[in-house]
């Protein structure tokens, strides 16, 4: 039992590395969104094995609370995207740079 | 018991000072007040001081009372505790009865001299604060508590000196007179730590230090007795601190009155005498304080010789007098320097008052070589000054000559020739230098007989009857016994006195046969050179005694300019150079930083999070390796 949970929380650790890099290397807002998409399921998915493994319900329940949060969040998140969109007609995340020292100085 | 009455002889001159105070700014912002007013208070609160004192004098006439009156604890410092008290022995009540008396009679003068004054107000304000202060000084229980008063007359005479305060050299002699007193300050504020801490064990009043002074080591004593004595060289204006004195002659004339007759310079002296517990147990501090007067005596009499304005002279003659004070203080005789002190207060202030008078009378004329014929046009004036004059050479029955005998005949029964022969030639100088000026301003050919007089009012005249008739009388309180006469103020100040007399009466009468010969040579001298002077063309006069040795010039050498030097160097050097680039260049670099680390802010949503999980991970590992 010992040794499947290593495995479930190597495969979290890995799907959060993965999720990381993709947050820190791609421009494209999208990309940027469902990396951290998969940050976020990477925990969910150790909260679901340690909850398995101590036979206990609480992690199963948090867990169902980030997936109905996440679902909140993908709404709200999509929408700002297609906002962005709008105002730049681009999904390059260098672009938005209002909130920038540079754009405040000028 | 009436000891509360001891604080009302303080509080009196405070008060109506106050009351003054209020009413001169009264007087100048909302409506003008006469002056008539601002006299009669101002009058009045010596006067009133002088009765109380004198109850007080009468109370003791007989005994050795001490009355002492604690009004409040000032401070209280761990058993320390500093009393706001007042304590009126033999010697404090002597000097509050002509402190007050004198100071009265200079504060009637004054009403007239400073008739048409603008300040009227403010002047008896000034002169009401100062002879508070001077009173507290003298009624003080301890040394602390004099020291209050001793700063008071130090601010009172930096006021009254730069009085005429249009003219910038007033101010700096006001500021001259303050700084040089700041330097004997500080050694007073030396010696009261030092007593404070060593002989302040019981408590910090005369009584307590004196029963206390046995423990204390010689050496501390010395070093106390010095930097004490340090304080009165700066307040009685001795060599090396006498140069602020001739030049307090900025202030009006009043105001020179009694700052040399009654206050203020006075102060060293019965400082010394207050402290004579500390100076009996060290002689040898005692023979330099008495050193230190003798020279300072000699020395102001030579630069006296040479001087033209009347004020000066006079001032150097107050100089010169005090250091006789000193030479007897500091040979044990503390009651042969007091009624020094005493008969000096009168005939020096009838002295300037009536140089005050011939100065009115022409004019604002203050050149002795631009007066001349002065002895018919005011008579008054010259028979008054005549006594005084009289009085300080040391003539027979003039208050002077017993005086000044006393003091020669201590030096001379200390087996201390050096400063007795000191004595002497400054005896002759001071008849020289004094009837030189009587000579040349009241029989001197005066080329100007058309000129008019200026009229001198009555309240200016009647103090001058009254202290002349005090300097013919002073010097009758104290006739040596070999005259069979009564020594009335050796018997009054008997604790102030250490030293009994051991020289035969033939030595007394030889001595004092000296003493007169001396007079008379001086006066001779005197006569033969000035006698119907001809004053066709003021003389110019050049030299070493004439530029007075040239102090004044080697002080600012020596200390003003190298101060000045050193300030010029610390603004324009340190201070540019090193603490405005330290600052200037700490701002700068925050700002810098600043400019740096906002560019780290840019806008880049992945460096933001590479930063992120860079502090995240960093974190992490500390907490994993380090803490665990």
């Amino acid at each position: 039992m010992a040794d499947s949970l290593l495995s479930y929380i190597t495969l979290a650790m890995i799907l959060f590395s993965l999720g990381l890099l993709g947050v820190i290397s791609r421009k494209n807002i999208f990309i940027i969104y469902m990396s951290i998409e998969l940050m976020l399921n990477a925990i969910n998915l150790i909260f679901v094995s340690v909850g398995r493994y101590y036979e206990s319900i609480e992690p199963q329940v948090i867990a169902m609370v980030i997936i109905a949060i996440a679902a909140a969040e993908a709404a709200v998140f999509l929408s700002l995207i297609v906002v962005m969109y709008r105002r730049k007609k681009t999904l390059n995340s260098d672009i938005f740079t209002v909130l920038s020292q540079k754009d405040s100085n000028e | 018991m009436s000891n509360f009455l001891l604080a009302w002889i303080v509080l009196i001159p405070f008060l109506s000072a106050f009351l003054l105070g209020v009413m001169y700014l009264f007087s100048i912002k909302i409506a003008k007040i006469p002056n008539i007013v601002f006299s009669v208070i101002g009058i009045s609160a010596p006067f009133l001081s002088f009765f109380i004192g004198f109850s007080f004098f009468i109370q003791m006439i007989g005994n050795d009372e001490i009355f002492l009156y604690k009004a409040f604890r000032w401070l209280g410092v761990d058993g320390r505790d500093i009393d706001m008290g007042f304590m009126a022995d033999k010697l404090s009540i002597f000097m509050v009865l002509f402190i007050s008396f004198v100071g009265g009679l200079i504060h009637i003068y004054a009403s007239g001299y400073m008739k048409e004054d603008k300040g009227y107000g403010k002047f008896f304000f000034y002169f009401n604060l100062f002879i508070a202060s001077m009173l507290l000084l003298v009624l003080a229980h301890s040394p602390i508590i004099m020291f209050i008063g001793w700063e008071g007359v130090g601010v009172c005479s930096y006021f009254l000196i730069s009085y005429y305060y249009e003219d910038s050299a007033n101010v700096q002699a006001g500021n001259k007179a303050f700084i040089a007193n700041r330097v004997g300050d500080f050694g007073f504020i030396v010696a009261l730590i030092t007593i404070f801490y060593y002989v302040g064990v019981n408590g910090f009043d005369y009584i307590n230090l004196e029963a206390n002074i046995e423990n204390v080591s010689p050496e501390i004593l010395t070093f106390i007795g010095i930097t004490l004595f340090i304080g009165a060289v700066g307040k009685s204006a001795q060599i090396p601190l006498f140069v602020w004195l001739p030049d307090a002659m900025a202030g009006p004339t009043p105001v020179s009155a009694l700052i040399h007759a009654a206050t203020m310079v006075t102060a060293g002296v019965y400082m010394v005498a207050r402290f004579h517990f500390l100076y009996d147990l060290i002689p040898n501090v005692g023979l330099y304080v008495a050193y230190i007067g003798a020279f300072s005596a000699l020395f102001a009499a030579i630069i006296a010789t040479k001087q033209t304005d009347i004020k000066k002279i006079l001032a150097y003659s107050t100089m010169s007098q005090l250091g006789y004070m000193f030479i007897a203080v500091g040979l044990g005789g503390y009651s042969v320097g007091i009624f020094h002190v005493f008969t000096h207060a009168f005939f020096k202030a009838l002295l300037f008052m009536g140089a005050g008078a011939v100065i009115v009378a022409l004019h604002h004329e203050q050149n002795i070589f631009k007066m001349g014929g002065m002895k018919n046009k005011t008579k008054l004036v010259f028979f008054t000054m005549l006594i005084a004059t009289l009085a300080i050479t040391g003539i027979p029955p003039f208050a002077g000559f017993f005086s000044k005998d006393e003091i020669l005949l201590t030096a001379f029964s200390s087996e201390q020739y050096l400063l007795w022969s000191i004595g002497i030639i400054t005896a002759v100088l001071t008849a020289y230098y004094m009837f030189r000026m009587l000579f040349v301003v009241f029989f001197g050919k005066n080329y100007k007989e058309n000129r008019t007089i200026h009229f001198v009012p009555k309240s200016m005249t009647m103090p001058l009857v009254v202290l002349a008739i005090g300097s013919i009388l002073a010097g009758f309180i104290g006739i040596p016994e070999v005259l069979g006469g009564q020594n009335l103020v050796g018997e009054w100040l008997a604790n102030w006195k250490h030293n009994s007399l051991h020289v035969t009466h033939n030595t007394e009468l030889i001595l004092m046969g000296t003493n007169i010969l001396a007079a008379l040579i001086g006066i001779f001298i005197a006569y033969k050179k000035f006698y119907m002077y001809d004053m066709k063309k003021v003389p110019e006069f050049t030299g070493m005694v004439w530029n007075k040795f040239y102090i004044d010039e080697i002080y600012n050498k020596l200390i003003v300019d190298s101060i000045k030097h050193l300030s010029v160097f610390i603004s324009f050097k340190i201070d540019i150079n090193i603490i405005d680039k330290v600052v200037m260049g700490l701002s700068r670099n925050f700002i810098r930083t600043g400019q740096y680390v906002s560019k780290m802010q840019n806008a880049n949503t992945r460096f933001y999070a590479f930063t992120m999980i860079v502090g995240i991970s960093a974190i992490s590992t500390y907490l994993i390796l380090v803490i665990r």
